[in-house]
């Protein structure tokens, strides 16, 4: 039998001639077979010159160092994977949205951003160009019932935050089902990276989720890396991964509090407010941004940026104070009954379910899942010093409270690591001209999860296809199951302890 | 309950003051730019190629738009002359969006609203936030106005969960098409006299998404703005002081 699948390392390059291009059934076949051994880390869609669409998967197998991929052309239709492999099912509706291309037997067909398809006037649902796209007008599951209710919230939420529709069927108080309809935020992130790279591709990479930015810009740097085979100089390895670890801490430490303040327990959110302002000053010291927008860029770190000895000092000096106050926190939140009360068997995921959804980062680790980037396909500094995934096994809102408690603290120890032997030399190595008509593949665990960046370039080295699967892609529908047979005034709690991005699913 | 309050005491006051001390923000912040075309080349435009936003304009003089800027410093590392130097000054909003276009002379900072919305908002702001395409950074700095450090509650702002309570609204974000109803609709729903602010190089400019089919490229394209407060995303500071000066309660240079 021919080779079915290629292997690819993350941060790696293949011809595009050399992905295996199957048959749709054999395609179905070696992925679907392959489960739950292996996992769904990309599926998309891309346009050929002879109008059919070529799918093509990325797999991740656990405890195996190498990524696999492999595809097949489609023309309108495919007998979908979903009903055998649920992960696939918003894969599987973005390309049915995005290409015109149906699923068929998909169980719950939907758009996912509502926009109009890329190949104009092969649309997935039959609709015609005139017709008005609203967002979230589509159809819902119901369930029917005497004292059966709906409970729609959003777009626009009670909080500062990002704006999606969450649709509730209730019993009393009681949630039977979940049902979100995203795709307001969507902004046209692949589509503009399209035609690319040029001077506006870091921005727009920096911005799919502000609070990834670190995680996103790292996973493009390393996709530009990999077309143009460029070296990473050590020291700029070392200094991004500072960069990682600290905006992980920072977000860590903002959920805790706010999952804090969500029960009511004011002390521990408004501390845990204030260490998050802090570690958000330790990277505007190191980049001149909060959010660390310009300190990763492709070849190494920004122009310009590189640590100053009394920058790094301060960081040392700072960052266990900060982890200390963390600490305490944490602990009155642990040690504080009612604390404990609200957060224990709420929300709760079990394993199993997060294993057929492929969700990742948090969540899946606090399911007790070991499915981390950093130790499964590391790259750059997390290649010489692994990290140790950290889990809890309950899958509850304590669980993904305590996972981030214990990432904040392997964090910060791996920082301080970091800087007492950061290599000298160059922060940047230029990258060069990309290779043409190759794929690459980047994968970086971000403080939600794992953060996947797929290129593929044309003839002429442009980005023909820019696919991104941000961690709360995967994430969502593991949101969903959390809040089955949970009470309705438990959700912005459950909600909070996952902390999924809107944009970055919207793209 | 005993170790709470210990820990109360232990970690302290920690509200900065506002105006904060000088050394509040590190010297490798970019705020404001600061422009010199005297030391630029004649003919010499590589500041403005370089721009991902096209916020710099050459001719007829030098000048940079803070609305549309991402404070990437891209212009800096492409000037071979140093005429553009990004400092920490935090202070940039303004109330009418040709004032964000600077130069090299003095800029116009926002001015109070009028006497009607002043008198009745000045001492009592409830803003109700809509993010509209926003990546969550814009969404945060605005989120972080309310937590100990910055406190903007001790001037009487304050976010609101319904538009119903709301004075105003603040936009962040470029304005996705998906989302111009549901800010319209929000608009709608806060009683008048109102304001808007458009916080963020997205929400005044529409970002780095400027131009995408996706999106509308900023707040005002939909709603009439009263305050623009750059920055991407804007320090928490910048937006503290853009509100403060629309309320009429700080005036001058920062």
């Amino acid at each position: 039998m021919a080779r079915s699948v290629l292997s690819l390392p993350n941060g790696g390059l293949a011809r595009l001639g050399d992905i295996p291009r199957l048959r749709i059934e054999t395609f179905r076949e070696v992925i679907v077979e392959a489960a739950p051994d292996r996992r769904l880390v990309s599926l998309f869609g891309m346009p050929e010159a002879d109008g059919r669409v070529r799918l093509i998967a990325i797999l991740a197998r656990a405890g195996e160092p190498a990524l696999s991929a492999t595809s097949a052309d489609v023309a309108d239709r495919y007998p979908a994977l979903t009903p055998l492999l649920p992960q696939a099912h918003l894969f599987e509706r973005e390309i049915a949205e995005q290409w015109g291309v149906r699923p068929e037997g998909h169980p719950w067909l939907k758009p996912v951003r509502y926009h109009r398809s890329y190949r104009t006037g092969r649309d997935a649902w039959g609709r015609r160009e005139e017709d008005p796209l609203l967002p979230g007008v589509s159809d819902f599951f119901e369930v029917e019932g005497e004292e059966v209710h709906e409970v729609g919230v959003g777009p626009v939420h009670a909080g500062v935050i990002e704006p999606g529709h969450f649709r509730f069927q209730c019993h009393g108080e009681r949630v039977i089902h979940l049902e979100l309809a995203l795709g307001y935020q969507h902004r046209g992130v692949e589509r503009s990276l399209e035609g690319g790279p040029d001077k506006r591709t870091i921005h727009i990479v920096e911005a799919i989720a502000g609070d990834s930015a670190v995680g996103h810009a790292l996973a493009h740097s390393q996709l530009i890396e990999a077309l143009s085979e460029t070296e990473v100089p050590p020291r700029a390895q070392a200094i991004r991964s500072v960069a990682l670890e600290l905006e992980r801490l920072a977000n860590h430490a903002g959920d805790l509090g706010a999952l804090s303040g969500d029960v009511g327990y004011l002390p521990a959110a408004a501390f845990c407010g204030r260490i998050r302002g802090d570690l958000l000053n330790l990277t505007l010291l190191a980049c001149g941004n909060r959010m660390g927008l310009g300190w990763v860029r492709p070849g190494g770190i920004g122009f310009g940026i590189d640590f100053q000895p009394a920058t790094y000092r301060r960081i040392s000096d700072s960052l266990p104070h900060a982890l200390f106050d963390l600490e305490r926190s944490f602990h009155l939140m642990r040690t504080n009954s009612t604390v404990r009360a609200r957060f224990e068997e709420t929300g709760a995921l079990p394993g199993a379910t997060c294993e057929e959804l492929g969700v990742v980062g948090v969540a899946a680790r606090a399911s007790g899942i070991e499915r981390d980037v950093r130790r499964d396909f590391p790259l750059g500094r997390y290649a010489e010093a692994p990290l140790a995934p950290s889990t809890w096994n309950s899958g509850d809102v304590f669980a993904r409270a305590r996972v981030r408690w214990e990432e904040c603290s392997r964090s910060a120890d791996y920082i301080l690591e970091t800087l007492r032997s950061l290599p000298r030399g160059a922060s940047r190595q230029e990258p060069g001209p990309l290779q043409p008509e190759c794929l690459a593949v980047s994968l970086v665990e971000g403080w939600r999860g794992e953060i996947c960046h797929v290129a593929v370039t044309d003839a002429r080295s442009r980005f023909r296809r820019y696919k991104i699967v941000d961690p709360s892609f995967h994430n969502w529908m593991g949101l969903s199951m959390a809040m089955r047979d949970q009470p309705i005034s438990d959700f912005p709690l459950c909600n909070k302890s996952f902390n999924l991005s809107y944009s970055g699913h919207d793209l | 309950m005993l170790r709470a309050l210990l820990q109360r005491i232990r970690q302290g006051h920690r509200t900065l003051p506002f105006p904060p001390p000088e050394d509040a923000l590190p010297e490798g912040f970019r705020g404001r730019p600061q422009l010199d075309a005297a030391k630029c080349k004649d003919g010499c435009r590589e500041c403005a190629d370089a721009c991902p936003t096209g916020a710099i304009a050459v001719e007829p003089r030098l000048t940079l738009d803070l609305g549309r800027c991402l404070f990437c410093n891209e212009c800096v590392n492409a000037c071979p002359t140093g005429a553009i130097r990004f400092t920490a000054d935090y202070a940039m909003a303004a109330t009418r969006r040709e004032d964000l276009v600077v130069g090299a002379g003095r800029t116009r900072l926002a001015e109070p609203v009028d006497v009607t919305r002043r008198k009745l908002l000045a001492r009592s702001l409830r803003l109700r936030q809509v993010s509209a395409g926003g990546s969550a950074g814009c969404e945060q700095e605005a989120a972080a106005l309310g937590n100990v450090v910055f406190d903007w509650g001790r001037f009487g702002v304050q976010f609101v969960a319904s538009p119903r309570h709301a004075d105003g609204i603040l936009v962040t974000g470029p304005v996705t098409v998906n989302m111009k109803t549901a800010l319209e609709k929000t608009y709608d729903a806060v009683p008048s006299p109102k304001i808007v602010i458009a916080a963020g190089a997205a929400a005044i400019s529409g970002g780095p998404f400027a131009g995408a089919p996706e999106v509308l490229d900023g707040a005002d394209r939909v709603l009439p703005v009263d305050l623009y407060i750059p920055g991407h995303p804007p320090h928490p500071l910048t937006i503290l002081d853009g509100v403060l000066r629309l309320l009429g309660r700080l005036r001058g240079s920062a």
